[in-house]
């Protein structure tokens, strides 16, 4: 279904409102075909339909969801009855409520490209037993390719509200994605590497099987390092990762509630003045650009830290309410789940310097390939930040011996303090992440005594 | 790969009714022979119906109840080692069809072979015993649970700032017919409740919390306190704000019973599935019959283990949940598996095919996965270790499957020192390695239980897990702490 035939459905929902109701309802229909390559052949192929509906609705400041994996006519207003039960009996909150229209205009980007519809499903196949090749063949050390995948999805969401909100957009993706493997004695390395793009012939291939390659090989023979405190080399994959976690706790929901070690910081400096991030939907480059906000407000860009300086949070319509600061047009869901306040597209400013060069300024330190455990590792409330790591030592400005085993420990907050450089090549990830090469210093490395 | 204790969502309601109704069997077999084409090996439909029911407290107020509903059909085709699958939420004749064709379509059958028709021998495994459906108990009364769990919380101590908890249920009804005749359902219900608490000291904030879920309905509450649970995640919080940085660098740990499952699940769970040790991503590959572990290890995996948050009576390819003894004495007896993985391997199923909804392809899954119990007490075990690590609870973890690097969080651990529990240490990973650790095993505790429900993520799907310990010591593991 197109963008104005999801609208149709939303309106049909809101039409049904009561006096002293609001209700937001949000449709989405998607197709995705997802291709696994293995030793050369196809190991599977799926072609998805996928449709969702989400109802919201409010009476007295109470609030009840409902959704469901179909648009069938029958099971839609269904939802709709469903929420109004649930809404009986949750609790009333004055701030509760959806999003109000606020007269911001919505950039306007265009996230649909026809040519994902028009590749046919053997050209997609060939992508993906391409890709397994090219790995298997780029070096000698490799032994296997565990999996080579494609994957795309076509898709249109709607959202329609009792304020006024009637928005809708459709979005095109496109992914490749493969993990290496190679013998080292007894043991396994792997490696992983992956790219997204709006479109097939945007992927970036040569990239993707030099990264996995140079993720399984460079990492051979790999030992487990003893207990050091190191300056850490975060290239832009793996410096998203970790700024990604920190932006995370910036979010109107973990601040008024308590939960984010930045509570009450608006105005102080808790990074290194070298750091300025923000997040910017708006920037057409960044893949997790948008032009509405998950309640249907134009998404905008929004200062998070600047020179160090916590500039503000993230809010959605609640959270803005509540703290007064208004939404910021950062409402982020699933079709199928409540709105809450989240990062879009983080963008992290360039500083100076490749990574070669930044690499060549470390004296004593870690060049980061992967980190384990990032959900069971880091505390987004206390700040606790504890994860496996694999990677390459860097010794007097050059990489050194692999090394695995081990983990770095610090806290979200100290992170971002002994912040020591940040490279000048922003780079965008699939992830919507735009971000440059940074280093960190002091950081506790754990392995053998 | 990981398993973490996150509950997954889940809900209540749906008509009480056989599996069978979703589907009627003439409908099936036509599916399935128009699934097969001409010359594919194999045909599957699996239907689902599923519905959820939670409600969320947080911030001193029930914020919301939500429901779900999802209810459609997916078809997998395989010829040779390629599968074909499509899904819809069309239970119609007409998107069965068509999703069939697609699947078909996908699966790239040679042609030219002949069609056939499937005769399907209908079985229908008993499911699991619900004693009050979670869709029949008001919801005033789920909310009310999570009112007076936090009403305990908050009031236990000044330092606790925030509480939020969650009730959730789910109700899945599937069905699975196939090629090999086969026509088979089950009726999965799973009820779950957990609390989380924030408290707020001079060192700034920590959390605690406490879950429960087993694969019963509302009668969960019957053997769970609600308000001990409470109790017991205000402590956990209240407890690490004294608490002081976990060492760096490698020591002797002590692992408590139940929630130390995660470390078998990820230290050797995860490469004993058969598809991985197939593609040579397992550390385990090529062991069988061979020591891989210390004499004092035994490891089940147990679809069949009563109301675990890991039960079914059938996996997702219809094949009855089992008792599988994967490492007997430290010997490696054997893998899990799918009915991809058997079929292409001349050998029954496990019972281990499982998948996360209609629209996911199954592959070789973990149950309820536990060590199974010693000869040693707890105080003989802790009281062995001059300095340590002693871990009351972990969290989450995460392996890569094809070097066995393994990590785990310690969600509550204390210093041991001269064999006494001494000093509560801030979270921090574990990190080792599965066919080392394995073998590291060098006492098990006489004190087994399961542990916390948890969600298995491998390739993005998540299935409902389990897994129990009871306490045990390793040898070394590298600790990732910030104390020198």
């Amino acid at each position: 279904m197109n963008p104005d035939e999801l609208l149709a459905i939303a309106a049909g929902v809101i039409d049904r409102a009561k006096d002293n109701e609001q209700i937001e309802v949000a449709c989405s229909h998607s197709r995705s075909t997802s291709i696994r390559a293995y030793d050369g052949e196809v190991e599977s192929l799926t072609t998805a339909d996928n449709q969702a509906v989400g109802v919201r609705v409010l009476v007295d400041g109470r609030e009840g969801f409902a959704s469901a994996g179909t648009l069938d006519p029958d099971v839609v207003p269904a939802m709709l009855e469903e929420a109004r039960d649930n809404a009986r009996f949750s609790e009333t909150d004055p701030h509760v409520g959806i999003a109000q229209p606020d007269g911001i205009a919505p950039v306007d980007i265009d996230l649909w490209r026809d040519e994902v519809e028009a590749t046919s499903n053997q050209a997609k196949i060939d992508m993906a037993l391409e890709l397994e090749r090219r790995v298997r063949d780029a070096h000698d050390r490799i032994t296997g390719v565990r999996v080579a995948g494609y994957g795309d999805s076509v898709g249109s969401f709607a959202l329609a509200s009792t304020a006024g909100i009637s928005a809708a957009t459709r979005a095109t993706s496109s992914s490749i994605s493969v993990q290496a493997l190679a013998l080292d004695g007894e043991r396994t390395q792997t490696g992983y590497a992956y790219d997204g793009a709006r479109s097939p012939s945007a992927l970036d291939m040569d990239r993707v099987v030099s990264r996995a390659v140079s993720q399984t090989v460079d990492l051979l023979g790999s030992t487990k390092p003893k207990t050091a405190t190191v300056d850490l080399v975060l290239d832009p994959h793996l410096a998203a990762t970790v700024l990604g976690l920190v932006a995370g706790t910036l979010t109107g929901d973990r601040v008024l509630k308590g939960r984010s070690p930045f509570v009450d910081r608006v105005g102080e400096t808790i990074a290194h003045p070298a750091l300025t991030f923000l997040d910017d939907p708006t920037n057409p480059h960044s893949l997790g650009a948008d032009s509405h906000d998950g309640e249907g407000l134009a998404c905008r860009r929004v200062p998070l830290v600047e020179n160090g300086v916590l500039q503000g949070f993230l809010h959605d319509s609640y959270t803005g309410r509540r703290s007064g600061a208004g939404s910021t047009g950062s409402a982020v869901r699933g079709t199928r789940g409540l709105p809450s306040p989240g990062l879009q597209a983080l963008a992290v400013e360039p500083g100076a310097g490749t990574l070669d060069e930044l690499i060549a300024d470390v004296e004593e330190g870690l060049m980061v390939f992967s980190l384990a455990g990032l959900h069971s590792g880091v505390n987004p409330v206390s700040g606790d930040f504890s994860v496996g790591v694999e990677g390459r030592m860097i010794r007097d400005g050059q990489l050194a011996e692999p090394i695995n085993e081990c983990t770095i420990a610090s806290t979200l907050q100290r992170l971002l303090l002994d912040i020591k450089a940040i490279g000048g090549d922003q780079v965008h990830l699939p992830t919507g992440v735009s971000t440059p090469a940074v280093v960190v210093g002091d950081v506790a490395l754990s392995g053998a005594a | 790969m990981n398993a973490s204790t996150s509950g997954p969502s889940s809900g209540s309601g749906g008509a009480p009714g056989e599996a069978e109704d979703l589907l009627g069997r003439d409908l099936l077999q036509q599916v399935l022979t128009a699934a097969l084409g001409s010359g594919a090996e194999f045909a599957e439909v699996f239907a689902e119906d599923v519905a959820r029911g939670s409600v969320h407290l947080d911030d001193g107020r029930i914020e919301s109840l939500a429901s779900g509903r999802d209810r459609g059909a997916g078809i997998r085709v395989v010829s040779g080692e390629s599968t074909g699958f499509a899904h819809t939420a069309d239970l119609s004749p007409r998107g069965l069809l068509s999703a069939a064709k697609a699947a078909a379509d996908a699966a790239r059958a040679t042609e030219g072979g002949s069609t056939r028709t499937v005769d399907l021998d209908r079985s229908m495994p008993t499911p699991g015993s619900v004693a009050v459906r979670p869709g029949d108990i008001d919801k005033a009364t789920k909310v009310e649970l999570l009112q007076r769990a936090e009403e305990v919380a908050r009031s236990s101590d000044q330092a606790i700032s925030q509480v939020s908890a969650r009730y959730a249920d789910s109700r899945r009804r599937i069905l699975v017919a196939n090629s090999d005749g086969v026509l088979s359902g089950d009726d999965q219900t799973r009820t779950l409740f957990s609390v989380s608490c924030v408290a707020s000291g001079d060192a700034g904030l920590q959390t605690g919390s406490e879950t429960i879920g087993l694969s019963v309905g509302f009668e969960l509450f019957d053997r769970y306190d609600v308000e001990e649970l409470a109790r017991r995640a205000a402590d956990r919080a209240l407890t690490k704000l004294g608490a002081r940085p976990a060492p760096s660098g490698t020591l002797p740990v002590v692992i408590g019973p139940g929630s130390g499952g995660v470390l078998f699940h990820e230290a050797c769970g995860h490469g004993l599935e058969a598809d991985l040790v197939r593609k040579g991503a397992s550390a385990f590959a090529d062991r069988l019959g061979t020591q891989v572990a210390s004499p004092l290890v035994t490891l089940i995996d147990d679809g069949t283990m009563d109301d675990e948050w890991g039960r079914y009576a059938i996996d997702d390819e219809g094949n009855p949940a089992s008792r599988n003894v994967l490492i007997e004495d430290g010997v490696l007896v054997d893998y899990m598996w799918d009915g991809l993985r058997a079929r292409a391997e001349g050998r029954s199923s496990s019972g281990n095919g499982r998948r996360q909804s209609y629209r996911h392809l199954p592959m070789v899954r973990m149950t309820n996965t536990y060590l199974a119990g010693g000869q040693s007490t707890p105080e003989d075990i802790i009281g062995s270790v001059e300095n340590g690590v002693y871990v009351a609870k972990l969290g989450g973890g995460q392996v890569n499957t094809a070097s066995g690097d393994f990590v785990f969080g310690m969600v509550e651990a204390y210093m041991i020192e001269d064999g006494q529990i001494t000093a509560p240490l801030r979270e921090g990973q574990l990190i080792g390695n599965g066919p080392t650790v394995l073998q590291q095993i060098e006492a098990v505790g006489n004190d087994f239980e399961m542990g916390p429900p948890g969600t298995c993520g491998k390739d993005g799907q998540g299935v409902p897990v389990g897994d129990g310990v009871p306490t045990l010591k390793v040898q070394e593991l590298t600790i990732g702490g910030t104390a020198a």
